[in-house]
């Protein structure tokens, strides 16, 4: 789960990590009464999870509380790369001396943390990688043992980071890998941490993402995934439980199971078509989960037909085709659906759906075959 | 001959008093896996359709010469299960569970491989020698004994390359699910090792999926050490970049840990990719003659 930048800092200062003081605005008088009460030159930063807010205008000073309302006027409903902006963050402006770059990520490959530091910051750092890797000071971290303070030195004068600023960033850094820990996160980047007129070493920016299995003992964490999506039909599988990603075609898929399912898009997309979503009902689909699954992707108006590709294991394609009939006679479907089945009581399952499914319901016996028909279908349906 | 679960394994399922562990539990030992114990904490001297159950792993090691465990506990108790596993000696420890947070994985793998001992998972569907042994909560049903071995991330995909390779009359040596996660115990390349080392494997097919790089160091890694021929498949050609496709791990991470990425460093290191399950299941069988 990834955070906004407002929520990163906010978590920051909660484990002694200097950051500006700031507020959220959500309109532009909020917007006023946050730059009135922080005082001085602010600046207005659009919350949105994708890069390059600065370049498309989302961020800008404001050198009076009037000032800090219009930008805010300006900035609120702004559409930054497909992210519409509803939040906006108020902070005192910095005044830089320099710029560094300081991350914490989940090296996935070597299994360990991997801290990364900087005297080159607030660029892009895979460029600053690719061109000045020498500028780039990479270390992991033994899990077992974690960040030590040789750890931090080392990393300091590797990035050479100037003599006045070096006590302040060994402490940024040891924070930053405290909030790494304690939050159970994957990644925590300050792009920049800056080393500030009155030598003061702060977050500049936070980019956060907590690990998603980790969230069961950060209820606080959990809370904040509220604002993580505005998609109606992913707002509605995270409701219920359901493994949803919105994808932009309009061929609705389900499967049971994560690999079946990510096999099935490429089939379709093999096969000529464009899958409108992911979707796993999960690897013992029952027929509640069939019909919780169907809620979901009916739901999208973009979809013109489904393919509902079940691998029966320890579900019952049985289970799985009376779980399917129950939920189109509640939801009353009419679009083409393509249902493949195939495994445990797979003959059974093609049989009541032979003899009791509605026409708009068709079998096909491979998953090729299904891909193909359901494309088909989508085609003569647009 | 085959690779990780046969004859020789003794089983001690942790959790085993669950609804998920005693189903499957009683599944594995009805296809002819040596079940010799459970263990669930304060369950001492009861039993499970005959299986003794145990305090602790320690114990039921002690009375039974388990070798290997499969664990059912939920996510907040799994890491402790693994490491009690571990400590109590067991060889190979095959962990179902899913949802275990990264942090825990990664202090669990950089303990693990400080010893010679083996993890298979953890959200992973176990491993299965046809007609020998299975551990964990495969559908047995889709496998038969034959030459050819399979390692996966995905449960479902492992099943539909099995049962499509089994309509063309070919069976497998061992079936292993590698798991889901980001991080998980033994990666292919532990795995692509015991086939290779296996007399009786003749072909390998390595099911990959998005995120990580597991996939390319395998590739290098066939390239430069294997002997016997290997085919792959990645599902995940359509997935967006940072969105989780429901495993864990099924996620690319920038530009890294796309379907095509791994597809083109298999193929340069001369590993055929099938695109589909049906055409991995045609190469399979061309490449057996």
């Amino acid at each position: 789960m990834d955070l906004f930048e407002y929520q990163g800092k906010q978590l920051f200062a909660t484990y002694g990590l200097a950051v500006p003081s700031g507020e959220v605005a959500d309109t532009p008088e909020q917007a006023r009464a946050a730059a009135e009460a922080i005082g001085g030159t602010v600046v207005v930063k659009a919350q949105v999870q994708v890069g390059g807010r600065g370049k498309a205008g989302g961020i800008k000073l404001a050198a009076t509380p009037d000032e800090a309302a219009a930008e805010a006027e300006v900035i609120l409903g702004m559409d930054i790369k497909g992210h519409t902006v509803k939040r906006v963050w108020i902070e005192a402006a910095s005044d830089i001396k320099k710029e560094y770059y300081a991350s914490v990520t989940f090296d996935r490959s070597a299994k360990k943390p991997l801290v990364m530091l900087s005297a080159m910051g607030g660029m892009d750092i895979e460029a600053v990688a690719t061109e000045h890797p020498e500028a780039l000071a990479r270390l992991h971290v033994d899990p077992l043992i974690g960040l030590q303070p040789h750890d931090a030195r080392w990393l300091v004068y590797h990035a050479g980071i100037d003599e006045a600023a070096q006590k302040g960033v060994l402490d940024a850094l040891t924070k930053a890998y405290e909030a790494f820990i304690g939050l159970e996160a994957t990644l925590i980047e300050i792009n920049p941490l800056i080393w500030t007129a009155d030598d003061r070493v702060v977050a500049l920016d936070a980019k956060v993402s907590i690990d998603n299995n980790a969230l069961y003992r950060h209820p606080d964490l959990a809370a904040l995934t509220e604002s993580v999506t505005d998609d109606p039909q992913e707002r509605m599988a995270h409701e219920r439980g359901v493994t949803y990603v919105k994808l932009d075609g309009d061929i609705g898929i389900m499967g049971n199971g994560a690999g079946i399912v990510m096999s099935s898009l490429d089939v379709v997309a093999l096969a000529g078509g464009r899958p409108a979503n992911f979707l796993d009902a999960g690897g013992g689909s029952d027929a509640q989960a069939v019909a919780t699954a169907l809620e979901v992707l009916l739901s999208d108006p973009k979809v013109k037909s489904l393919m509902i590709n079940i691998f029966g294991g320890i579900t019952r394609c049985d289970e799985v085709a009376n779980g399917l009939l129950t939920a189109l006679g509640t939801l009353g479907a009419t679009l083409p659906i393509v249902v493949r089945l195939d495994g445990t009581a797979a003959e059974a399952g093609r049989a009541i759906i032979a003899e009791r499914a509605p026409a708009n319901v068709v079998v096909e016996p491979t998953m090729l075959a299904a891909a193909q028909r359901a494309v088909e279908l989508a085609k003569e349906a647009a | 001959m085959s690779i990780l679960v046969n004859q020789d394994t003794r089983l001690v399922v942790q959790g085993v008093t669950g609804r998920e562990g005693q189903f499957h539990t009683l599944r594995n030992r009805a296809y002819g896996t040596n079940v010799v114990a459970g263990v669930t904490p304060g369950k001492a001297g009861q039993d499970v359709d005959g299986i003794p159950v145990f305090n602790t792993v320690r114990d039921a090691v002690e009375a039974t010469g388990a070798n290997t465990s499969m664990i059912f506990v939920p996510p907040r108790f799994a890491p402790d299960a693994i490491y009690e596993s571990l400590g109590a000696g067991i060889d190979l420890t095959i962990a179902i569970t899913e949802g275990i947070p990264a942090h825990e994985m990664m202090r669990i793998y950089t303990h693990l491989r400080r010893g010679d001992q083996q993890l298979l998972g953890p959200n992973c569907p176990g491993a299965i020698s046809p007609g020998k042994a299975t551990v964990g909560i495969m559908p047995t049903d889709v496998f038969a004994p034959g030459r050819v071995g399979i390692i996966s991330r995905s449960g479902t995909l492992t099943y539909q390359i099995s049962k499509e390779i089994g309509d063309l009359g070919i069976g497998q040596s061992t079936v292993v699910g590698i798991g889901g996660d980001a991080i998980v115990g033994s990666s292919f390349i532990d795995i692509l090792q015991k086939f290779e080392d296996d007399p009786e494997t003749d072909l390998v097919v390595m099911v990959g999926e998005i995120g990580g790089d597991e996939e390319e160091k395998a590739g290098a890694f066939i390239s430069a050490n294997m002997t016997t021929p290997v085919v792959g498949y990645i599902a995940g050609f359509q997935a967006p970049a940072g969105k989780q496709m429901g495993h864990a791990g099924a996620i690319i991470t920038g530009s890294s840990g796309t379907a095509q990425g791994k597809k083109d460093a298999l193929e340069a290191m001369g590993v055929e990719v099938g695109t589909n399950p049906t055409e991995v299941a045609q190469i399979v069988s061309r490449r057996l003659g």
